[in-house]
């Protein structure tokens, strides 16, 4: 039972935050505010459920085989990524390349001059 | 025996989801096994070797995207879930989140912002088209966060997943050395850039290869873009006056 447990959690947090974010017609995926709905949850209650932890975890680590069926879809779009296909590829290089510098950067600096702070 | 009894075999199964549940497992699991060959190489991701295998036998066996879905759609569906099972990581690190929040925080909204300008800033200087723009513009997000957002300003949700995709692997490629030219030897640091800018597979690539620190700080920044970039990208495109 507590694989039906941890998934019936999962996915009444899901379904609420679908109802929440069509409610009110916010531009957040239902599944994200599904998270911060457990998130919140877990606050209050203090502790992760074992169900809901082997659950949770098992889907976590496949999380990179959920990927597959979505990004077999890039054989529809071959002729929007032709079209593209330069922008997109300097894009991809480019921007991830800026980003990780960017963020590294911000991050090392705050962190270091907080350690300094304390020390 | 019959040969015609064969071709009745194929149509049965080509028609039936069983067979693409079957074959996505069985190409996941080969992929896996070719990069643990490999030596783990971040060049051959098992996701995007998996993929080209998949489109690969699609092609070679003439069936469309839409009829693989009905199969594949099994394994899809559990992205929803997924993403909600993200406040579990979320959660286990709140006392180290509540230390650090304030330089977490920072750091996430200007890596956000960044990868967000870069995206588009670039893409719009090399001429890419509107559904391409707004597809490319999450693409830092792990995939089911990305899908949804994508659909939301006007993208096109697979192609967003497959680019978030191509950015978890090249960000694998590109981290370690960026680290190495800005000189960034804390892992909690190194984690978390990785889990920004290449989500999952940046999670996954500090777990194997910058130790358990770095890839709890990665998960956790994984968690917090995606829920951060959801509620800011939908502003900054309104904004650029792209939505």
């Amino acid at each position: 039972m507590p694989l039906i447990m941890g998934m019936s959690m999962l996915l009444a947090c899901q379904m609420l935050g679908e109802l929440v974010a069509r409610g009110l017609g916010v531009s957040i995926p239902g599944p994200v505010i599904g998270m911060v709905i457990l998130l919140a949850s877990l606050m209050v209650y203090g502790k992760v459920p074992s169900s809901l932890r082997s659950t949770g975890e098992g889907l976590l680590r496949y999380l990179t085989l959920l990927f597959v069926p979505a990004g077999v879809g890039l054989m529809v779009h071959g002729a929007l990524i032709g079209a593209d296909f330069w922008p997109i590829v300097i894009t991809l290089f480019a921007a991830t390349a800026v980003t990780l510098a960017v963020t590294g950067w911000v991050l090392a600096r705050l962190q270091g001059r907080r350690a300094r702070r304390s020390s | 025996m019959k040969v015609a009894a064969l071709d009745q075999l194929w149509v049965y199964l080509s028609g039936n989801p069983l067979l693409s549940l079957l074959v996505t497992l069985l190409a996941f699991q080969l992929a896996v096994r070719v990069n643990r060959a490999l030596g783990g190489t971040p060049l051959l991701h098992p996701v995007t070797l998996s993929i080209a295998l998949l489109i690969g036998f699609l092609l070679l066996v003439d069936m469309d995207y839409a009829t693989y879905f009905e199969g594949a759609q099994f394994i899809h569906f559990l992205l929803g879930p997924a993403t909600v099972a993200l406040a579990i990581p979320l959660y286990d690190h709140r006392e180290r989140v509540r230390r650090l929040l304030l330089p977490l925080l920072v750091a996430c909204v200007t890596g956000i912002v960044t990868a967000v300008a870069s995206t588009l800033g670039l893409a719009m200087l090399f001429g890419a088209r509107h559904e391409t723009l707004m597809s490319l513009a999450p693409r830092s997000v792990t995939s089911p966060i990305a899908m949804g957002i994508a659909e939301q300003i006007g993208g096109i949700p697979s192609l967003a997943a497959g680019l978030v995709l191509l950015t978890g692997s090249i960000g694998c490629i590109l981290g370690p050395p960026i680290f190495r030219l800005l000189r960034i030897t804390d892992p909690a640091v190194q984690g978390f850039t990785m889990g920004l800018a290449a989500h999952g597979f940046g999670t996954a690539h500090s777990f194997a290869r910058l130790g358990a620190v770095a890839g709890a700080f990665s998960g956790l920044s994984m968690g917090l873009t995606g829920l951060l970039t959801a509620f800011l990208l939908p502003l900054i495109t309104r904004l650029l006056g792209l939505g």
